[in-house]
């Protein structure tokens, strides 16, 4: 992969993959978001589905000519600038390790760090949602502190509950539900983000900004 | 009206899938085989999309409270009504009272693991963000959120419909669109992002060993034994889109190929996809039982798509004879 130039690529005939050159960092999460808000309403493209730094494109009918799609589209990111949502900041407060946090060992392990260290570098930045994905409401967050990034789980979990704070590479994120997971999950918190009877059914979107707070560590 | 008489869990009320809410994280979900759903919707004269019965695990029965034409696809189970033994892919009535007993997959002409159990008009439950299948990881859709349970009772949409127009079948798909390799069922796959990325020996093993469908595969996804894969480097990857079919390798070397209850972003190295046009194949493919993977490109992909829509228009044309 090119470090200096987008990559495209095939998800089958049922999507296309772009992923940006250059870091995570809310600057580029922003030319995301206008490259999504450009390209959403092609007549080929049924969804465009931001993730860190990439975005996929879920295809309504599978072009003939690949070619020209994907020309159409690194144009469409050539014209973007930097689109600056205003969200909500959410508060969620979190009983870090202890049942609720069973790989908080793993985090240690690798980091060298005390779990003391690992809740203050977690509990101290803002986390904008860059993105939702993985299951229903599910935040896909920023701004990790990169010394507590842990490779994800060489074998995932089957299920892991609603609520894990869980860490992923350089990523951190909430689940919105139980389910299988390959995070290390290093504690929890209660907050119900999805309801499909709601418009729009997930309560956090691109643009929204959490914070956790420590309510409790379990040493 | 029909109740589930059987206590077996896992039955699921699916449509061709949830599109357009993967920005909320909500994924497709869907039949596992959408040929043998939309084909026993043809049948019928419904929607090819309309909801069914989705039957992974057997004996499985239910009982019609009403008067209902009604078609099973998918797995050839031995099905009968009461007693009477029922062609498989073939439209039926059933009267108020009678029973249908799924039995087990036939190993017979074509092997499958799920059949369809459709009703004149669809089941009829709530769409819910524009599908009435069962999102189980969210809790919602199909039957409140769930798998079928004993007790339940399901409305067809229009069970007054079509019950003179039975009496007649289709050959189904995995006889009339075949596709092996030596023998072993394969799915054609498009090689993804990181397919350059795994070691040259890891790439021919892929395309030339059978693949193991393990116990650990259900909706989600299906975990294959085979020798693992590696790749030439760690790879950590930024969580991104993906799409059933997609085949993730965990740094294990274990590939799981995402199904139709799959998470619709991840973040494993990706080898490649089973096309969309062979995931039925994929999706009716046993636990226990070995497939193969066949490189294809895009054209050919975009081809296969083609040939499943002109299976399924002259399907409808034939149905449309026997209706008219």
């Amino acid at each position: 992969m090119n470090p200096e130039t987008p990559s495209i690529s095939v998800l089958g005939t049922s999507a296309l993959l772009f992923e940006a050159p250059g870091g995570t960092e809310l600057l580029a999460q922003q030319r995301i978001w206008a490259l999504a808000k450009a390209v959403g309403d092609w007549p080929e493209v049924r969804e465009a589905v931001p993730g860190m730094n990439n975005l996929m494109l879920s295809l309504a009918r599978a072009p003939r000519h690949l070619g020209d799609l994907e020309s159409r589209l690194r144009e469409a990111w050539n014209d973007v600038e930097a689109l600056a949502l205003k969200g909500r900041l959410i508060e969620l407060p979190v009983v870090y390790g202890g049942a609720g946090g069973p790989h908080m060992a793993d985090v240690v392990a690798h980091t060298g760090l005390t779990v003391d260290e690992i809740v203050e570098r977690h509990s101290s930045p803002l986390y904008p949602v860059y993105a939702l994905g993985s299951h229903p409401g599910y935040c896909y967050l920023g701004g990790m502190d990169p010394r507590i990034a842990t490779p994800r789980r060489k074998v995932p979990v089957l299920s892991i509950p609603g609520g894990a704070v869980s860490i992923g590479g350089a990523q951190t994120g909430v689940s919105a539900s139980d389910g299988p997971s390959g995070w290390n999950t290093i504690g929890s918190t209660t907050m119900r983000f999805f309801d499909p009877r709601q418009d729009p059914p997930a309560l956090l979107q691109p643009g929204d900004t959490i914070r956790f707070r420590v309510e409790r560590v379990i040493r | 009206m029909i109740e589930i008489l059987s206590a077996s869990a896992l039955a699921t009320v699916q449509d061709l899938g949830r599109t357009g809410a993967l920005r909320w994280g909500v994924g497709t979900s869907g039949a596992m085989d959408a040929l043998a759903l939309a084909s026993g919707n043809l049948l019928l004269g419904n929607e090819e999309g309309a909801a069914a019965i989705e039957v992974p695990v057997f004996p499985f029965q239910i009982r019609f409270n009403e008067d209902c034409a009604f078609a099973v696809t998918g797995a050839d189970c031995a099905t009968r009504l009461d007693d009477k033994p029922l062609l498989p892919w073939w439209t039926h009535e059933a009267r108020a009272g009678q029973v249908l007993h799924l039995g087990l997959p036939q190993q017979g002409r074509w092997r499958a693991c799920r059949a369809y159990v459709c009703l004149a008009g669809g089941v009829n439950v709530p769409a819910v963000l524009g599908s009435r299948s069962t999102q189980l990881r969210g809790a919602f859709g199909g039957h409140e959120g769930r798998a079928l349970r004993q007790g339940d009772r399901l409305h067809a949409a229009a069970p007054g419909r079509g019950r003179d127009a039975v009496g007649f079948g289709l050959v189904p798909p995995a006889v009339a669109l075949p596709l092996q390799v030596d023998g072993v069922p394969a799915m054609r796959v498009l090689p993804a992002a990181e397919y350059r990325l795994f070691t040259d020996a890891s790439r021919e093993v892929f395309w030339t060993e059978e693949w193991k469908i393990t116990a650990q595969s259900d909706r989600y996804g299906y975990r294959l034994a085979g020798t693992p894969l590696q790749a030439t480097a760690a790879i950590e990857m930024r969580s991104h889109g993906i799409v059933p079919g997609v085949i993730q390798v965990p740094s294990g070397g274990h590939p799981i190929v995402q199904m139709r209850d799959a998470q619709p972003s991840g973040g494993y190295p990706k080898i490649g996809t089973v096309i969309e046009a062979d995931l039925w194949r994929l999706g009716q493919a046993p636990i226990g039982s070995r497939v193969r993977f066949i490189e294809t490109t895009w054209d050919e992909a975009v081809a296969a798509l083609d040939e499943t829509r002109r299976w399924l228009d002259e399907a409808r044309r034939l149905v449309d004879l026997q209706r008219s």
